[in-house]
């Protein structure tokens, strides 16, 4: 619950926060000696390989594991008969860890064993028998919502229909949200315009594959080093599949290379670990690339229709879209805050968004940065540049007008406080690159896009040394340079300079519980609490200066890293700093820290504006991106280039979704491009510079005005680019990604549309 | 399977091991030799995280055998500092906030000085160009190339200057 | 008396009613609330959801007050990247 003595007012001025101070794991990173998930070691390890389904969907007779077992080297295997069942809500986390009745997807983990070596593993894996039956799969989600689809569970009901349907099917769950009365808004448009838009599923391509080491005793004490968005996550999930005291089990967070929502959640963590408890030895899981794409999370596919009303002058009468998701082989997909978000930037009087969740046989979706949004964003912006077009309206002003603004009833209901997508799109109209010229076959793009952010539990320690410097404790892992934030706000408060902070990533046993990095959460939820635990030790530092002084304690007060006597009147002392009361600690009453624990809410939507040129070769249909610039809201940036960061990396990924990225499934349902060859991911010669402008609309519910800035940046770019490529070919691109055959295509259509006119 | 005996030169000292005939120069980098700095991002040379100097020459260890290290020299990130000294491009990469998670990092700065002892003076497109090996993720590239435009101006000063 | 509204995913199971009014000073009341009026809803409220206060969107916050007049609305619960 928000805690009542969070200071409420904004801060306004800084002399650390906003500056750009090199981050503290910098030298560890760029000297090669920063440890990640996969660059540890044990005494006496093993290596753990996992076996995986070959077939996209078939049901598993029987494992045969006796002659992998038997090959010498080989020290524990383990299947579905290693985990207990589990009815509850981890028994879809399960499944997806190890097979149970059936094999969902191509991958799907069905047994694993540890060995010596790497090779004795692979070796192993050869020998284990699995009697399948092939059953019939589907992979497209607008054939699996189809009555006479392949079923994938036989008892998935489709919730959020009321009565409950009586036949089972691979739709999980109806949403819908909205307001107003959608007819009666079309009745009054002068112009509609509906379209079918479909995205394929992209992967988080974190360059840093899943990676653990894992060991438990005898004693049934366990340990985990791993690569991971949130180690406390792990620790509870691994420890309820194992069934053991979450006590017994100490995560360690490794440095995490790259996550972007991927690492949110569990794959071979629990695999390790039941290995090395088989074993009594520690087990070392890491995946390969192909593994990577083949059996941890991409992002959903999805088949979106948006329809929306204008009138004449530019004002929008209504907007309807359906969104189908489908988020693999379980439930989940994330067509909930999709249907949420599509029209999060307009201010509307009638709108409505259904939203369907279908399971197809594909791995199980994981978030990826703003989950769901990028997807009905691109075919809700899409649609608004094609109005714009039509009423020929500038694309801004036409946003401009319809904008969502403090006090709007936001599309998804609730009413929004303060927000600063009025302020992307007046910096966006205004920065040099929205009036650059366009040559031939060039085309810009604008879009919006919004992300709700999220808070959550959040626990802070903070130590004061000896000598005067502070050691800080924060319980989530640094994902894009966050220590380097808390450090600047950690010293904000207590007035001293940013290098005598250092800032650790506590284990699960070192810190109370903290909440995954996930919601662009860290800087406003992390940060708060350190701010808080550092405000909580200025208040124990007043106390001790007070005794030393032998004053009351409201007489001191904290200035500039120093305790004073607050006014005339409380004596005439010489200040203390925070070393001479560090100093005396022992004789003023022992160690000095602040804490800070709480759960973070109010985190602040925060709202982007990209604008994008592309060049279209009308020979080849190849796209070129020209020129990128990213205006987003931080609320207030606590270090600017890692905002920046974000912003620039938030529009790589979106480019890559729009131009290249894609999951390629056979007819015989398995992936035909997992790995970096085929799955084509931005390099640095497809990229120009991305600029970025930081606009900072403060939000109240933080103390210094910080929102989320790490997800937002991913909404606007699938729409940014699909306008800009729309624009340059001259004719609409509906379905990402535009690969150069797509955009032939499209072009050739066009062509013989003409032609018949 | 028989272990082959290797002696090669790595950031200037000589090792020995034994590995496999099948096993790759980055598993024996890693796992061997406990220099964890180059990265497995693929293991099929798409990535670059890997990169490592072999005789002069920036190449995907995870597309060199261990066994081909025999009587050569690399270079890994490990070697990149002069002591406690960074190389300009180390620092500028850190003042540039060229880097995010961090993991593609040491592989970029291989391939970047591989670049800059070639070319002391490349363009911006030549190094996006040149870096189209490496993969990043987090970045979208614009601070790493500004970075090594930065580094490869200080490089050349310092030597103006000599 | 605070009113509280239910997007459309709730509403189906509230039998097509999208808004209700709750004796409740803080949110724990108003679930409590809520679950009792329409018994189809609870086992989703259990399994848990977001309430959006004013704008402010809370996720697992039991005890923050209501005012009469706030605006309420009942939300699913998201998951960030
Ligand atoms: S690991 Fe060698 S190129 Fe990716
Ligand atoms: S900084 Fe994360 S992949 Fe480059």
């Amino acid at each position: 619950m928000p805690r009542d003595d969070v200071t409420a007012e904004t801060r306004q001025s800084f002399t650390k926060v906003g500056t750009r101070p090199l981050r503290p794991d910098g030298v560890d990173k760029v000297t090669g000696r920063a440890r990640f998930g996969a660059d540890m070691a044990a005494p006496g390890m093993l290596i753990g390989k996992v076996l995986r389904s070959p077939h996209a969907h078939a049901r598993i007779r029987s494992i045969d594991t006796s002659k992998a077992e038997a090959l010498p080297g080989v020290k524990a295997v383990v299947t579905r008969d290693d985990f207990a069942n589990r009815t509850d809500e981890l028994r879809d986390i399960l499944v997806n860890v190890m097979a149970r009745e059936k094999a969902l997807y191509e991958g799907h983990a069905v047994a694993a064993v540890a060995a010596v070596s790497a090779a004795v593993a692979r070796k192993a894996l050869r020998l284990i028998e699995v009697d399948y039956e092939l059953l019939p799969h589907v992979i497209d989600v607008e054939e699996a919502m189809r009555p006479d689809s392949v079923l994938l569970h036989d008892d998935m009901f489709t919730a959020g229909v009321d009565p409950v349907p009586d036949q089972p099917s691979n739709v999980a769950k109806r949403c819908e949200f909205g307001h107003g009365e959608v007819e009666k808004g079309f009745a009054e448009a002068d112009i509609v315009i509906e379209r079918s838009f479909r995205t394929e599923a992209s992967h988080q391509g974190y360059i840093e594959p899943h990676a653990c080491l894992a060991s438990v005793g005898a004693d049934g004490q366990g340990e985990l080093w791993c690569c991971t968005q949130g180690h406390f996550m792990v620790r509870d999930t691994c420890a309820a599949l194992l069934g053991m005291d979450v006590s017994r089990l100490r995560v360690i967070a490794s440095e995490i290379g790259g996550g972007f929502g991927g690492k949110t959640t569990v794959f071979i963590e629990p695999v390790a670990l039941t290995l090395s408890r088989k074993a009594g030895r520690p087990v070392k899981l890491v995946m390969t690339r192909d593994e990577v794409f083949r059996a941890s999370g991409p992002t959903a596919s999805t088949s979106v229709w948006v329809r929306i009303g204008v009138t004449k002058d530019g004002r929008i009468t209504a907007g309807e879209a359906v969104l189908k998701y489908q988020g693999g082989a379980f439930a989940g997909s994330p067509v909930e805050p999709g249907a949420m978000t599509a029209f999060a930037c307009y201010d509307l009087e009638n709108v409505r968004a259904i939203g369907y969740d279908v399971v197809t046989n594909r791995p199980k979706q994981a978030a990826y940065r703003a989950p769901g949004a990028p997807m009905a964003a691109f075919a809700v912006e899409s649609v608004v540049a094609e109005l714009a077009d039509r009423i020929g309206m500038d694309p801004i002003e036409f946003r401009l007008k319809n904008a969502s603004r403090e006090g709007t009833r936001s599309a998804y209901g609730p009413t929004f406080g303060p927000i600063g997508l009025v302020e992307t799109l007046k910096a966006a109209k205004a920065h040099p690159h929205y009036s650059a010229p366009l040559g031939n076959n060039q085309g810009r793009g604008v879009a919006s896009g919004f992300w709700f952010n999220f808070g959550g539990q959040t626990c802070v320690s903070l130590n004061i040394n000896i000598d005067g410097t502070v050691g800080l404790a924060v319980g989530t892992p640094d994902i894009g340079g966050s220590r380097a934030s808390m450090c600047l706000m950690a010293a904000e408060e207590l007035g001293i300079e940013y290098d005598r902070v250092r800032v650790i990533v506590a284990d699960t046993s070192s810190l109370g519980f903290n909440d995954v990095t996930d919601g662009s959460r860290v800087t406003f939820a992390s940060g708060m609490a350190t701010i808080q635990a550092a405000r909580d030790a200025v208040k124990k530092l007043c106390a001790r200066a007070a005794r030393m002084w032998d004053i009351p304690e409201d007489a001191v007060v904290w200035e500039g890293g120093y305790a004073k006597p607050a006014g005339a009147n409380a004596g005439d002392f010489q200040p203390l700093s925070l070393r001479d009361i560090a100093a005396a600690a022992a004789k003023t009453g022992g160690p000095i820290a602040g804490h800070w624990e709480f759960n973070a809410e109010n985190a602040g939507p925060s709202f982007a504006t990209h604008i994008v040129d592309a060049e279209v070769d009308p020979e080849t249909g190849r796209t070129s991106i020209l020129r990128y610039t990213v205006v987003q809201d931080a609320g207030k940036a606590v270090h600017p280039s890692y905002v920046e960061g974000q912003f620039q990396g938030g529009a790589a990924q979106g480019i890559g979704w729009a131009l290249n990225e894609e999951y390629i499934y056979g007819a015989d349902g398995k992936l035909q491009n997992p790995g970096f060859l085929d799955y084509r991911m931005p390099v640095a010669s497809d990229l120009p510079m991305i600029d970025t402008v930081i606009v900072e609309v403060p939000n109240p519910g933080h103390p210094y005005g910080v929102r989320g800035v790490g997800e937002t940046s991913i909404v606007p770019p699938l729409a940014a680019v699909a306008n800009a490529v729309s624009a340059a070919a001259g004719v609409r691109l509906t379905s990402l990604p535009m690969s150069p055959p797509k955009i032939l295509a499209a072009l050739e259509a066009e062509k013989g549309a003409q032609a018949a006119e | 399977m028989a272990g082959h005996h290797v002696s090669t030169t790595i950031n200037g000292d000589a090792f020995e091991f034994v590995c496999e005939p099948d096993e790759t120069l980055l598993d024996v980098l890693r796992d061997r030799l406990s220099l964890t700095g180059s990265k497995e991002g693929c293991g099929t040379g798409d990535c670059g995280a890997c990169s490592v100097i072999l005789d002069g020459r920036l190449v995907c260890s995870c597309l060199v055998l261990g066994a081909e290290a025999e009587g050569r020299t690399i270079a890994t990130i490990e070697g990149m500092a002069d002591g406690d000294r960074l190389h300009p491009l180390q620092r500028k990469f850190l003042e540039h906030a060229a880097l995010q998670c961090g993991i593609c990092t040491p592989g970029i700065l291989v391939a970047a000085k591989a670049l800059l002892e070639k070319h002391p003076d490349p363009s911006e497109t030549e190094i996006r160009y040149w870096l189209a090996g490496n993969l990043c993720r987090c970045t979208g590239y614009d601070k790493i190339v500004r970075a090594v435009l930065d580094a490869a101006a200080e490089i050349r000063e310092g030597r103006d200057a000599a | 008396m605070v009113q509280v509204r239910l997007s459309g995913t709730f509403k189906s199971y509230a039998g097509g009613r999208d808004a209700f009014e709750i004796e409740a000073a803080n949110v724990r009341q108003l679930l409590d609330g809520l679950g009792e009026a329409c018994p189809k809803l609870r086992p989703i409220l259990d399994k848990g959801v977001a309430v959006a206060i004013d704008g402010e969107i809370y996720r697992d916050s039991w005890f923050q007050s209501l005012r009469p007049d706030s605006e309420v609305f009942i939300l699913p619960r998201l998951a960030g990247g």
